[in-house]
């Protein structure tokens, strides 16, 4: 980044931006841009997102009463099922990949575009596909084996619509392929003049430890669904007892990728957080190299963890202990992380703008996700809680504390570079906290419940009723959650045709990102920009705040848009 | 910014030049990382399934020997030479690219997809001969012989999986050297003067040959034990 | 309204688990508490337009990094031993732990004690006794919880695994199905009810509440009745088929000129893979009788132990003799062979 501020697009401000260079459907259905393409990734995750949290919705109003008062066995098991599914293959694994780095990867580092932009085109359209054929499973007919499709349950036994589903799976499990070979290659070789490793955004240390994780994980569990597939139809017998299989094997493959998938849904939320807290702390990154190499032992220490999913199968004891130890060690870095983001606050120049609230937030949500993450890392502990609610309270501390309000944090950070419009900033500010408040509210007593032994997966608890006030609290809490999800979409829809329109840099923040127009222009740069400077570049600018001493730091470009 | 490097300008004349990158060094790198980064996904893709197989195999070696005796060794040794004959006529055919000489690029090509085709007819020769024993997976399954009949079913299972997801592989391989020839033929740019994509097809296509030469003595060479009462 | 903080702790295994819990919990808390207070605290000292003291931010700081580096894992390794220390325990039953019988399937848990008592959905056991849970499923994986016990394992088909706690507290406990198998997942559960000894061995002697006192052996004897075992293994060996008339214990020769004890692996597994070990001089006439459930074929095989105890030919003569040696592990009849079973990763 170079010292100075003058943003390459903003002299050429009269040049049509990404969004109204053409205006037609078919522009966007067969463009290359890969802005345009993270539109796309937007608008169809974000509809995932809504069915997926209306499932959450319905599964936690059914459990306010312990003898259910809304649906049947089925229902509700076909209810989690597709919350589970929609959730994690069709929202949290493409979430900030998709849309975030598809949009901001190349322009972070210079480019024009991806390496391969019909890849990336393609990649939507298999993700969109492989979405059709989950929902035409889950809305025809329901689903009924939970997202682990654990055989022989979902291969001999279930008599839903797990073939479609699955296939669904399989079919986005190539989408996100396709976007870590894509994500790899521009990283490595379309880095702008002057763009070293170490002169790369956090954000893109952050996707490309991501990409590794997919490419070398994605794979696995396409192969092990197509092989449920094939049980299940051809009877192709490799993982159910009666036809010669080891259901355990199914579990270990399985998890093989979907512990990994967890690293894929955070670490890309990590990236945004070290972004977010270098622009409003306006300061470097403590410990830079720690943040982007702890990205990468995350990724590598992923692949050997996935065992501790397993503690109470017949694997063996002595491999409880190999993955057990590997789960904390897998740990480290992102306490490092969480430690290095604290540290970056300290003679940091606070703004407590949207953003920063969420990655605050995130701060605190994720270090309770990843703490208790301990609890199922040790093995005797685990033998208690696993599978319990306090399995389904840890990993919804790391999946929507962590990976969502990374999301709704990113979201709201780069809106402006996006669409070229400012929210309301009380909205977004309330709304963070909102959101803090009843994910809290919701989950919390889900420690509680699973401590005291409450399984996961139950529809009925009439047995055990002394649990329905931990439910209807947790119930009660999510409802607050819907309300800060419904919150954002009205305002940020507002913004579109009312907010006012967003400089080039609204919150003065560095990173190429911000030196191009807002909205970018097609081909992001004018030129080829060349990189003379670290990234988060903060220093000149705080010693040059220092010496005025002004009580409110008045930035040019913020004061613009608040008016 | 004070040196500006006018991108748009170094290129647009190089018809093989995508817009995204800057110069056609750029373009074939990006390729062959990609490239790569796909077929260690196809590493893995292909991994989780060897996996399954030596677990099994050491659980169950002795029911896989039997098992492996109903397998044709002439034919997976016919079909073995058949591909290693096709990568060595890509190997070729990427040569005569990088000389720009466009007939024996064709025919080179030509050559590869007809052991292509000629693998897939012995595969398909020798599924026949198992659907015909009753030997695949599902309820039609038959084992008159020695060993655990559901071991010997989970060993097809395995056998069909991999031998089929190879064979479709195969048939992808079949079209991508199929675009590769038209577009020589037509002598697109982006194959008549940048060598790359022709070699980056070899890639795919030696290690589709690769897979076979892993699968080919697992499969076929393994000690094989007589039946009995057949 | 009642509602749990804690759950009961009614097993030798509970106290351990809970000492490392909380452990883990005060580390929980105090790292939550440290960063949660270092961020409030730095975000408003820092917040812009505060007149601080901003000079020589630091942006790197080696030693700093390896503390915080090192502290979590020298924490975590310490967590991790004393984590695996309880987990051998948890997975190691004691040599003199009563067996009981555990079949999961499609949506209840099914109950046999040693001397052929059953019970649906609740299982009863001594208090103080170690007790060592074999465990089997008919269709999907199910898992076996008790929260109050602090164990839990998963329950498979065509594998046997085995779950122990010696309970500490006399009272009624929860146990659930914890790993999803459809659609009556939920309602797959019931009670442990931990007795007094001497009440449990009551219990046990008038044939549990709701139970059929029809033993195991018995049960195997209309088996091997109905399955016509007798025309080929009858008095004496034949053509056909060996006697099993005192066949447990004695040395076989096989047809690959190994020899091995008769022991109650072998028995069970001769009946699902009779041509695994062919005794001299038999060919492959025998079926394979891998349609039977692992619960009938326990049953045969506790029947054919009757046939090899001297003077006792009855089957009810022979299970009193095993409800009296419950305690011997390996010998006990009924369920002895799941060791054996456990090893054949088939069906």
């Amino acid at each position: 980044m170079s010292a100075s501020l003058s943003p390459n697009g903003q002299a050429h401000h009269e040049e049509p931006n990404y969004l109204n260079v053409t205006h037609t459907l078919k522009s966007w259905l067969l463009t290359g841009d890969h802005k345009r393409i993270a539109i796309l990734y937007l608008i169809s995750i974000s509809v995932f997102f809504f069915l997926g949290s209306t499932a959450a919705g319905l599964v936690r109003l059914e459990l306010t009463s312990p003898t259910g008062w809304l649906m049947e066995n089925d229902t509700y098991n076909k209810a989690f099922t597709a919350h589970g599914v929609i959730m994690i293959f069709f929202f949290l694994i493409p979430s900030i990949p998709a849309v975030f780095g598809n949009f901001l990867l190349p322009i972070m580092i210079g480019a024009r575009d991806l390496a391969f932009p019909r890849l990336n085109l393609l990649s939507w359209y298999l993700y969109m596909i492989g979405g059709t054929l989950a929902l035409i499973g889950i809305l025809g007919g329901g689903v009924d084996t939970g997202w682990t499709f654990y055989t022989p349950y979902s291969s001999l036994y279930s008599n839903s619509q797990v073939t479609i589903t699955i296939l669904g799976a399989f079919i986005a499990g190539f989408s996100s392929i396709a976007t870590g070979i894509n994500f790899i290659v521009t990283i490595h070789k379309m880095r702008a003049p002057g763009m070293t490793w170490f002169r790369l955004p956090l954000f893109v240390w952050a996707h490309y430890a991501t990409s590794l994780i997919i490419i070398l994980g994605t794979p696995v569990i396409a192969i092990t669904l197509l092989l449920v597939i094939a049980e299940r139809v051809f009877r192709l017998g490799v993982f159910s007892p009666e036809l010669g299989g080891d259901p355990v094997l199914f579990q270990h493959l399985f998890w093989f990728y979907s512990h990994p998938a967890v690293y894929i849904m955070i670490l890309p939320a990590m990236g945004v957080i070290s972004e977010i807290m270098a622009a409003f702390c306006r300061k470097r990154v403590f410990g830079y190299s720690f943040v982007a190499f702890s990205s990468l032992a995350i990724a590598g220490l992923s692949f050997f963890v996935w065992g501790h999913h397993m503690f109470v199968t017949s694997q063996s004891m002595y491999q409880g202990f190999f993955f057990s130890l590997v789960s904390f060690l897998v740990a480290v870095p992102s306490a490092v992380k969480v430690f290095n983001w604290t540290a970056t606050i300290y003679k940091g120049r606070v703004y407590l703008d949207t953003p920063m609230i969420y990655a605050l937030g995130f701060i605190g949500l994720f270090t309770i996700g990843g703490l208790t993450g301990l609890y199922l890392a040790t093995l005797g502990t685990d033998v208690h809680l696993t599978a319990s609610y306090f399995v389904v309270a840890h990993f919804h501390y790391v999946m929507v504390g962590g990976a969502i309000l990374g999301f709704l944090g990113a979201l709201h950070f780069w809106w402006p570079k996006m669409f070229g419009r400012m929210y309301p900033q009380g909205w977004g500010k309330f709304n963070a906290m909102l959101v803090f408040a009843g994910f809290n509210i919701t989950f919390l007593p889900q420690f509680v419940l699973g401590f005291n032994g409450m399984p996961r997966r139950y529809h009925y608890y009439y047995l055990y009723p002394e649990f329905q006030v931990y439910h209807i609290l947790s119930t009660a809490g999510a409802s607050i959650l819907a309300v800060s999800f419904l919150i954002p979409a009205v305002y940020l829809t507002w913004s579109l045709i009312k907010g006012p329109r967003a400089s080039a840099n609204p919150w003065g923040a560095h990173g190429l990102e911000w030196e191009v127009a807002s909205p970018p222009i097609t081909t992001n740069f004018v030129t080829t920009p060349i990189v003379r400077d670290e990234v988060y570049a903060y220093d000149e600018v705080d010693e040059y705040e220092q010496v005025q001493g002004t009580e409110e730091i008045v930035h040019p470009t913020r004061t613009e848009d608040k008016h | 910014m004070a040196a500006l490097h006018d991108a748009h300008a170094a290129h647009g004349h190089d018809s093989a030049l995508h817009h995204q990158f800057e110069d056609i060094e750029q373009q074939n790198e990006s390729y062959v990382v990609g490239m790569w980064a796909f077929l260690v996904t196809e590493v893995m893709f292909f991994g989780a399934l060897f996996l399954a197989y030596t677990l099994y195999r050491w659980a169950y070696q002795t029911d896989f020997f039997y098992a492996a005796a109903e397998l044709d060794r002439t034919l997976g040794a016919v079909n073995t030479t058949i591909l290693l004959i096709s990568s060595f006529t890509m190997v070729l055919a990427v040569h005569f690219a990088q000389l720009k000489n466009k007939k024996a690029v064709l025919i080179n090509l030509a050559l590869t997809v007809g052991a292509a085709v000629a693998f897939l007819g012995v595969k398909s020769v020798e599924y026949k001969a198992k659907f015909a024993h009753h030997l695949y997976p599902g309820p039609n399954f038959e084992w008159h012989g020695e060993g655990n009949p559901n071991v010997i079913q989970l060993f097809y299972s395995l056998y069909f999986v991999m031998t089929g997801l190879h064979a479709i592989h195969i048939i992808i391989g079949i079209i991508a050297i199929g675009c590769l020839a038209y577009l020589h033929f037509r002598e697109a740019p982006s194959v008549k003067d940048d060598f790359v994509p022709t070699e980056m097809v070899g890639l795919y296509w030696h290690f589709v040959d690769l897979v076979w030469i892993f699968l080919f003595p697992l499969y076929y060479l393994i000690p094989s034990l007589s039946r009995g009462g057949h | 309204m009642n509602y749990p903080i804690v759950p009961p702790r009614a097993s030798n295994l509970a106290l351990e688990h809970d000492i490392v819990f909380y452990t883990i919990t005060a580390l929980t808390v105090f790292f939550t508490l440290l960063v949660g207070v270092l961020v409030v605290f730095f975000t408003m000292r820092y917040r812009a337009g505060n007149r601080v003291n901003r000079s020589r931010p630091v942006h790197e700081h080696l030693p700093i990094e390896l503390a915080w580096t090192i502290t979590p894992l020298l924490l975590g390794i310490m967590v991790f031993l004393a984590g695996a220390k309880l987990y051998v325990r948890q997975r190691t039953p004691p040599p003199e732990a009563m067996e009981i019988f555990v079949i999961g399937k499609q949506w209840m848990w099914h109950v046999q004690h040693s001397n052929g008592v059953r019970e649906n959905n609740t299982i009863h056991v001594p208090l103080g006794k170690p007790v060592k849970l074999v465990m089997i499923s008919q269709d999907v994986i199910h898992a076996m919880y008790i929260p109050a016990f602090r164990q839990q394992f998963q329950v498979y088909p065509g594998r046997y695994t085995e779950m122990w706690f010696t309970p500490t507290q006399v009272g009624k406990f929860h146990l659930f199905c914890n790993m999803y198998c459809g659609t009556q997942h939920s309602e797959m559960g019931g009670y442990v009810y931990v007795m007094p000894p001497d009440e449990f061995a009551e219990w046990l002697d008038s044939g549990g509440n709701d139970v059929r006192p029809t033993g195991f052996a018995a049960k195997g004897q209309q088996l091997f009745e109905k399955l016509n075992c007798g025309s080929c293994h009858g008095e004496k060996d034949t053509p056909q088929g060996t006697s099993l008339r005192g066949l447990l214990g004695k040395e076989r020769r096989m047809k690959d000129g190994t020899t091995l004890v008769a022991d109650q692996d072998y028995l069970v597994r001769s009946i699902t893979h009779p041509y695994e070990h062919l005794v001299e001089g038999y060919g492959q006439e025998m079926p394979a009788y891998d349609t039977l459930t692992p619960e009938q074929v326990l049953q045969l095989a506790a029947y054919v132990r009757t046939l090899s105890s001297e003077g006792k030919a009855s089957s009810e003569d022979a299970l009193k003799t095993h409800s009296g040696s419950a305690a011997t592990g390996d010998d006990n009849p009924a369920f002895g062979a799941y060791e054996h079973l456990k090893r054949m990763d088939q069906e």
